[in-house]
């Protein structure tokens, strides 16, 4: 990202960007002190603190969309830390391994997204306590064996997963025109959409009627209280266009439903993961 | 936003300028020529290298562009899973045949789906080069398809943010998770557990994004139609 082009940018659409940012030549010099000493991967945070203090009612929402993703990453982080840490719950090898490195990416997530709150001077919002049978903090929720039974735990790391594609996916509107916060927000999505593959093959492997692959609005688990994981995603037109036979091609309604996953609002997926949080 | 993707943007805005720079100086030797007398040479030798400059299929400007541009890779995706599952590699199993199937619908979809989005604005169909594919072989067929999905993807996270208009940031959206599914899974029939590895995901757990120009440079291996990226915006 070119700062010089960022500014051209904004000048269209706002003469008075440069006498805003000039006033500030303070901040605008610790911007680059700061920018010289952060990571690269930190940088376009640094920018994005530079223009808060130009446009300080801007990053509201911003701010609501990371605390929210921060959110639900702790979320997911923790999940599959306990599952991980329940001896005998994971059979140990490739099983162990694939939910270790999605562990890993989800610990890397909050630790990404706390720091680009800071960078946005907001203070990260702290972990709730997690009930992770959906009782709300009773532990006898649906899921009451969720780590001791694996096909249970692994249905509820699908849902997660599935559920976190369609959150980000939800929240890419708040972020338009927000150059790198919104790439940013876009490179976790697609590595969720990853998770959600290949959690979902690990269940077919066990047995479970999945594909990779959302299709109409199966949630291939045979519990009700997930499905609000999962309507909406039997959508077969898009932006007005009949997916289902398109232009005369073999494309069937499972093929048009699979073919594009569905966003969720921010409401609809605080009300799914409610029951989890205490 | 990762140290690569700076150096890519840096790339991005050299080029520019490179163009900006040379364009000045074309138009600083015409003048010099016309007032030399010659402005009848300098006028085709202009109109020369203009045409040479935007030889190829444009994709246009704006968010029309950038969906051109998705337009192009879908097309590109579709005709290789449908010359894949026309005659699948020797040992494919039902399983892989299921997956690859699933995927061809898809990519056929997203193709279509671009081509009547953008009705009187898409671009023609592309000409595809697979002569580097062995069809036959299920290392070279994977392996193409694991380039093919995670350049997709990077594809997809670098051009949000070219968007002007919600909507087609959504539909992108809906689009790019899909293949990062199909990136996994593909990934996953390669090499168990290499599903979102240090080859497409940062110290950061980011996925990759690429700005066009780097895509189009990558896909024009397997693409025997030019592809004039000129007026798509890049900030």
């Amino acid at each position: 990202m070119n700062i010089l082009n960022i500014l051209d940018e904004i000048e269209k659409v706002d003469g008075e960007v440069y006498e805003r940012l000039n006033p500030r030549r303070k901040a605008m010099k610790d911007f680059f002190n700061f920018g010289s000493k952060v990571a690269a991967a930190s940088l376009p945070f640094a920018i994005g603190s530079m223009f808060k203090t130009a446009y300080g009612q801007t990053t509201a929402s911003v701010e609501q969309v990371f605390q929210y993703a921060l959110t639900l990453e702790y979320l997911e982080a923790e999940f599959y830390a306990r599952g991980i840490a329940t001896a005998g719950l994971i059979p140990a090898g490739a099983s162990l391994a694939a939910i270790t490195i999605i562990r890993d990416h989800e610990n890397l997530h909050v630790a990404f997204l706390r720091s680009a709150l800071v960078s946005l001077g907001k203070t990260p919002v702290a972990k709730p306590t997690f009930d992770f049978s959906g009782g709300k903090g009773s532990g006898r929720g649906p899921f009451a064996t969720v780590f001791t039974d694996y096909n249970i735990f692994l249905a509820v790391a699908q849902v997660f997963e599935d559920t976190g594609v369609r959150a980000y996916k939800g929240q890419a509107p708040n972020l338009l025109r927000q150059g790198p916060l919104l790439t940013a927000a876009l490179n976790i999505h697609s590595v969720e959409g990853r998770h959600a593959a290949k959690v979902r093959q690990m269940r077919k492997e066990r047995g479970a009627n999945v594909k990779p692959w959302i299709t109409a609005k199966d949630n291939g688990i045979g519990l009700a209280v997930v499905q609000p994981s999962y309507d909406g995603e039997e959508l077969d037109t898009q932006a007005g266009v009949k997916i289902t036979g398109i232009n005369g091609q073999a494309i069937s309604f499972n093929a048009a439903t699979e073919s594009f996953d569905e966003p969720l609002t921010m409401g609809q997926v605080l009300g799914i993961v409610d029951p989890f949080i205490v | 936003m990762n140290m690569r993707n700076l150096t890519n943007s840096d790339d991005q805005a050299l080029l520019k300028e490179q163009g900006i720079y040379s364009s000045k100086l074309e138009r600083r030797s015409f003048l010099r020529f016309a007032g030399a007398g010659a402005a009848g040479i300098a006028l085709v030798a202009a109109g020369c290298k203009k045409d040479k400059l935007e030889s190829g299929v444009n994709l246009g400007s704006g968010d029309i562009g950038i969906l051109n541009y998705a337009y192009a890779l879908e097309q590109l995706e579709a005709a290789f899973y449908v010359q894949v599952a026309t005659s699948f590699y020797a040992g494919a199993t039902q399983a892989e045949k299921d997956i690859l199937i699933d995927i061809r619908d898809h990519e056929v979809a997203h193709r279509e789906f671009f081509k009547n989005v953008l009705g009187t604005s898409a671009i023609g169909g592309l000409e595809v080069n697979f002569s580097t594919i062995n069809f036959a072989d299920r290392t070279s067929v994977l392996g193409t398809a694991k380039a093919f999905e995670d350049l997709g993807v990077s594809a997809y996270n670098g051009a949000g943010f070219l968007l002007r208009d919600a909507g087609y940031l959504t539909l992108a959206g809906k689009i790019v998770s899909v293949e990062a599914r199909h990136a996994a899974i593909i990934r996953e029939l390669i090499a168990p557990n290499s599903y979102a590895n240090s080859e497409v995901v940062d110290a950061n757990a980011l996925d990759k994004s690429r700005m066009p120009l780097e895509v189009l440079g990558i896909a024009s291996a397997f693409v025997k139609t030019k592809i004039n990226a000129n007026d798509l915006p890049t900030t």
